[in-house]
């Protein structure tokens, strides 16, 4: 099963629910996947400062060898997950946590979005996130039901493999390992064994080579088999696909003030506005993109 | 008298459910705020009317006998599914696998309806007002889909002896479903059909489509 929720805000005046919003969303659809969840939120100024690169961690008790490797790195312990940001590029960032936190799990980077996951009921991971009191443009959240690999945090979704880049998925690739095995023999670095993992890195991989976001998804639509519904965000857009069969549940609403997706109706019926928006189906292979 | 009226913000779709399966149920109901909450209205067997405010989750109307139920708004996946008899009517669109396996009945859709409608259909009839989605009346079985719009890829694939009616484009036929001629039959069926869905179509205007029967027996050209 699996479900999905993604918002882009148009409306400044939103941002400050971002949180409130995707949390309420993500709760409709705990039932689709009660063994663990997980968020990006982008653009929150306590999370992601302006001027500094985030990255997101897993499995860090202690931030202290990274702080006396690098000067004013900031901490946030969330749960699960653990967020460091400091004034320096992302590249020097995540050289510097590899280099002084052997144990850590990268869940995702970047200048503008924190990823945060882990194991359990997506209430419980929404409640120690705060999420609710979270700002920003854009997020993305799943609940997640696991069919392909085991119930770890660095399972959930979102995937994020590349600069402000996530992906979410519903359904199951039945050709992951062949893919992933392709990606290795071209320099990919993989975390687990798990299939979306080979979609995030698939499309990382595509956006690094030069492909646009569209171009990227379609690629994809013609390399994968098996079962998919993808949500894909990135430092400006927020994308929809699914495969031809199209079995996997998504519905896209839109208004002036937002873009909203999610598996089921139920999640954006929380939404403000939502009595007007307009609300359809994507279509198989057509990939839907929406750019900030 | 006015209908029997249920806030579902304030009352668990549980709650409706069994008034509606009560021995001795109202006639008339009305269901207010749904919010994409699954299995409303499934299971009656009696002859009432149930109109819902907003959109439903999935498999509405489900299973459902005698009963009139009625959507002012879009219907997710599975609206009256394995449906027996009854009327049932979106006024919205409607996710994948409307009317799934059902027997008997009217379900009429006035929006579109996505992927797979009419899946495994077994004598129910369906008069959609828009567009249906790929592989709709796969491996249909029996009854009646009529589409007023355009049908998506592999419309009736695999279709034992549905009978199905299109009015737009059909983007590609699925396997062993083939276009056939509308004799004076057909054109006194359809109209039957377009009226009880109260739609103002002119059944000329359509093409009919079934089964061309070669699937039915075991082909030894086929075995590997």
């Amino acid at each position: 099963m699996c479900g999905i929720v993604g918002l882009h805000l148009r409306e400044p005046t939103l941002h400050p629910r971002l949180g409130e919003l995707l949390a309420a969303m993500l709760g409709q659809l705990a039932e689709r996947g009660p063994d663990s969840a997980g968020v990006a939120v982008y653009g929150d100024p306590v999370l992601t400062p302006p001027g500094r690169s985030t990255v997101s961690l897993l499995h860090v008790s202690d931030t202290t060898p990274l702080s006396e490797h690098l000067p004013d790195v900031k901490t946030i312990p969330l749960g699960q997950t653990t967020l460091v940001h400091a004034p320096v590029t992302t590249d020097t960032l995540l050289t510097a946590v590899t280099a002084t936190l052997p144990g850590a799990t990268v869940i995702g980077s970047g200048t503008g979005v924190a990823v945060m996951k882990g194991t359990g009921h997506p209430a419980d991971l929404t409640r120690s996130l705060g999420l609710a009191g979270m700002t920003g443009w854009q997020g993305v959240g799943h609940t997640r039901m696991a069919t392909e690999s085991a119930v770890t945090p660095e399972g959930a979704h979102p995937f994020s493999v590349g600069p402000d880049q996530c992906l979410v998925h519903n359904g199951s690739f039945a050709n992951h390992a062949t893919i992933r095995r392709e990606l290795r023999a071209d320099g990919v670095v993989f975390d687990s064994e798990n299939d979306s993992e080979v979609g995030a890195r698939f499309v990382t991989h595509q956006l690094a080579r030069g492909a646009d976001l569209e171009k990227a998804l379609r690629l994809l639509c013609e390399r994968f088999d098996g079962f998919y519904t993808l949500l894909v965000s990135t430092a400006d857009s927020f994308a929809v696909v699914r495969d031809a069969i199209a079995c996997k549940p998504a519905l896209i609403a839109e208004t002036p003030q937002w873009v909203a997706m999610a598996s089921e109706y139920r999640a954006l019926a929380v939404l403000p506005g939502v009595d007007a928006a307009r609300i359809f189906e994507p279509e198989p292979e057509e990939v839907y993109v929406w750019t900030r | 008298m006015d209908p029997m009226t249920v806030d579902l913000a304030a009352t668990p779709v549980r709650d409706l459910n069994q008034a509606l399966h009560a021995p001795e149920p109202e006639q008339r109901w009305r269901v207010r705020n749904p919010r994409g909450a699954h299995a409303i209205a499934c299971g009656l067997t009696r002859p009432l009317s149930v109109e819902i405010d907003g959109h439903v989750g999935y498999y509405c109307a489900g299973m459902n006998q005698h009963a009139a139920v009625t959507v002012n708004g879009n219907a997710g996946v599975g609206v009256a599914e394995n449906m027996m008899s009854g009327t049932v009517r979106i006024r919205g669109n409607t996710s994948q696998s409307a009317g799934a396996t059902a027997h008997g009945g009217l379900l009429v859709i006035e929006g579109d309806a996505a992927a797979r409608c009419g899946i495994s259909m077994k004598g129910v009839d369906i008069v959609v007002g828009g567009d249906v989605g790929h592989m709709s009346a796969f491996m249909g079985q029996a009854g009646r889909l009529v589409v007023c719009g355009d049908a998506g890829d592999a419309l009736g694939d695999s279709l034992y002896e549905a009978r199905l009616y299109v009015k737009g484009a059909v983007k590609s036929l699925g396997a062993d479903c083939v276009e056939k001629p509308m004799r004076d039959e057909h054109l006194t069926e359809l109209a039957g059909l377009l009226k009880a869905a109260e739609f103002d179509e002119d059944p000329a205007a359509f093409r009919r489509y079934g089964s061309a029967r070669r699937l039915y027996h075991f082909k030894i050209d086929n075995a590997y």
